[in-house]
């Protein structure tokens, strides 16, 4: 590929993220019609392929792309319209043609992004289609693609986006930023879809990771785009929170697997390979997100809670230097925000790194013991690795191997029968183990 | 836009209490808002008829077309601006505590 072309497609690349919402949002808008909003956007990035290589990057790409996408628009309902006569159509070309053209931005176009995405993210709208429909129409993948992300077939996901669409107008799904009163609520909504986009990209383990772990980015990108938009709002340090979760998550993307792909634990990971860039902007994003909590009166929700946790060991030079104190700390606050066993779990293992395993394993027991956990592979882990640094070696077999049995994938079975074999060999010579042997395995929970 | 909205028992709701029970005041809100167009309760599912014609042979059953152990208890039409109204408008509903509603949109068959 000739550079001039590889130009010309890194321009529309750039175009395509950086203007995607904002040309559909503005489109569906005037035309209250979803597909045709999509279709015409996706036709005016195809015709940028075509002739920007031929006639170079127009000054203003996102101006040229509007005015294309908003053409085709105008075809469409011109030869939709003569067919059936359709007043009401002929109105909306009418306003289509007086879209305002000034730097590819119509004034209304901010309002327009988070019209989109709160619409998007509808509650009446089924999990999946939320996810879907944001990607397709906020951040501007394929269909194809989107199907490749959650590994269905493309028909499949094409029928999910055209019935979360006919939804929209059929049940009477408002195209609108929700009211004030509703706003808080609605806005935790479209906070859960962007985190589940981003887990569905974050810990893929099977698919095509390429694509999977651009879910990730684009999380991310629609993250950032969120706190912008929200800014002033009583929801901005939330979002803020869950953006900083994103990113010291995504700090740590090169490091959680070795080159056999096995999983690496927090404290086994290299910390010098982890991307310090985004942690220092995850630290910073939270810290604001905390002064700007404290002067609206607003109480941290768990996004923020889990991040000032992530905080603690992202920021931590060594895994014993973290502050467990401060992690339980913030697991009590987290348990009053979202209870969980789960989260019990990770509050019980920061007590045993903070006051000794003793007092963490009787938190374990309990748990263990209410069975709301059952089935659930990381409680006899946890359980395992507190009996083993108290030097419960059989104890902590019979666990480990309870461990391997509830374990959902191969790797996760691998890193346990290597921690079972580890406790069996120093069983015998009475040696510690070789890695790890001050800290129990506290797995990433997400 | 027209939604109906099927009130629902549903055996995992909280018991009914009845002095909790606010439909006059519902009512009240829905009408002085120009919401309600009609609504009302249901006979319980003993008192249901089923009705089909197979063979041009009408078939008369006792009882519901489905029995499931949540019923249709009542029905309101309402008339709403958008989905979120209708789905403020069900909200306040007592039996959206005591059970729960189906917001369902008119499809008009245009004739």
């Amino acid at each position: 590929m000739d550079s001039g072309l590889t130009d010309t497609r890194t321009a529309v690349e750039a175009a395509s993220s950086g203007q995607t919402a904002r040309i559909t949002a503005t489109l569906i808008r005037v035309t209250g019609d979803w597909s045709l909003a999509e279709d015409c956007v996706q036709d005016a990035f195809a015709k940028a392929l075509v002739d920007w290589p031929e006639h170079g990057i127009p000054r203003n790409p996102g101006a040229w792309l509007t005015t294309v996408a908003r053409n085709r628009a105008i075809d469409r309902m011109r030869s939709a319209a003569s067919e059936k006569r359709a007043v009401g159509e002929l109105a909306i070309i009418a306003q289509l043609e007086s879209l305002e053209e000034r730097g590819g931005i119509d004034p209304g176009a901010e309002d327009d992004r988070l019209r989109l995405i709160f619409t998007c993210c509808h509650p009446a709208l089924p999990l999946d289609a939320r996810v879907a429909l944001t990607l397709r129409t906020v951040a501007g993948l394929t269909t194809g693609e989107i199907a490749r992300a959650f590994l269905v077939s493309e028909a499949t996901m094409s029928k999910r986006l055209v019935r979360a669409r006919a939804k929209i107008r059929d049940a009477g799904i408002p195209y609108r930023v929700p009211p004030p009163e509703l706003r808080a609520e609605r806005t935790s909504g479209v906070l859960a879809v962007l985190y589940l986009m981003f887990n569905e990209g974050y810990s893929a383990t099977g698919g095509e990771s390429l694509i999977r772990e651009s879910l990730a980015l684009e999380a991310i990108r629609l993250n950032r785009l969120l706190v912008s938009l929200l800014a002033g709002s009583p929801q901005e340090p939330e979002a803020a929170g869950l953006l900083a979760l994103m990113l010291f998550h995504h700090a740590r993307r090169n490091t959680r697997t070795d080159d056999a792909g096995d999983l690496v634990t927090l404290e086994e990971q290299d910390r010098g390979l982890w991307d310090h860039a985004e942690i220092a902007e995850a630290v910073a994003l939270l810290a604001a997100a905390e002064r700007l909590g404290i002067s609206r009166r607003s109480r941290p929700g768990s996004y923020r809670v889990q991040a000032a946790i992530a905080a603690c060991h992202m920021t931590a030079r060594t895994p014993g230097s973290t502050d467990f104190a401060r992690v339980a700390l913030l697991y009590d606050s987290l348990a009053q925000i979202a209870p969980s066993p789960v989260v019990e779990l990770n509050r019980a293992v920061a007590v045993a790194m903070s006051q000794g395993p003793e007092a963490g394993l009787d938190l374990i027991e309990q748990l263990d013991q209410s069975r709301s956990l059952e089935g659930y592979y990381l409680l006899p882990a946890a359980k395992a690795d507190l009996l083993r640094r108290l030097g419960r070696r059989s104890e902590a077999r019979d666990e480990y191997q309870r461990a391997c049995e509830l374990a959902p994938s191969e790797a996760e079975r691998r890193y346990l029968g290597r921690r079972l074999a580890e406790t069996s060999s120093a069983s015998s010579s009475l040696s510690e183990p070789k890695r790890n042997s001050r800290t129990p395995a506290i797995k990433e929970k997400k | 836009m027209e939604y109906m909205l099927f009130i629902c028992s549903d055996p995992a709701a909280p018991e009914y209490v009845a002095a909790e029970d606010n439909i006059e005041e519902w009512v009240a809100e829905m009408e002085s808002r120009g919401v309600s167009r009609h609504g009302d309760r249901l006979r319980p599912v003993e008192d249901a008829t089923t009705v089909t014609v197979r063979a041009s042979e009408v078939v008369v059953s006792d009882g519901p077309f489905a029995e499931t152990k949540e019923w249709i208890a009542g029905y309101d039409i309402i008339a709403c601006a958008d989905l979120d109204e209708a789905i403020e408008v069900a909200s306040k509903h007592p039996m959206a505590r005591f059970g729960k509603i189906e917001i369902r949109p008119v499809w008009p068959l245009g004739l």
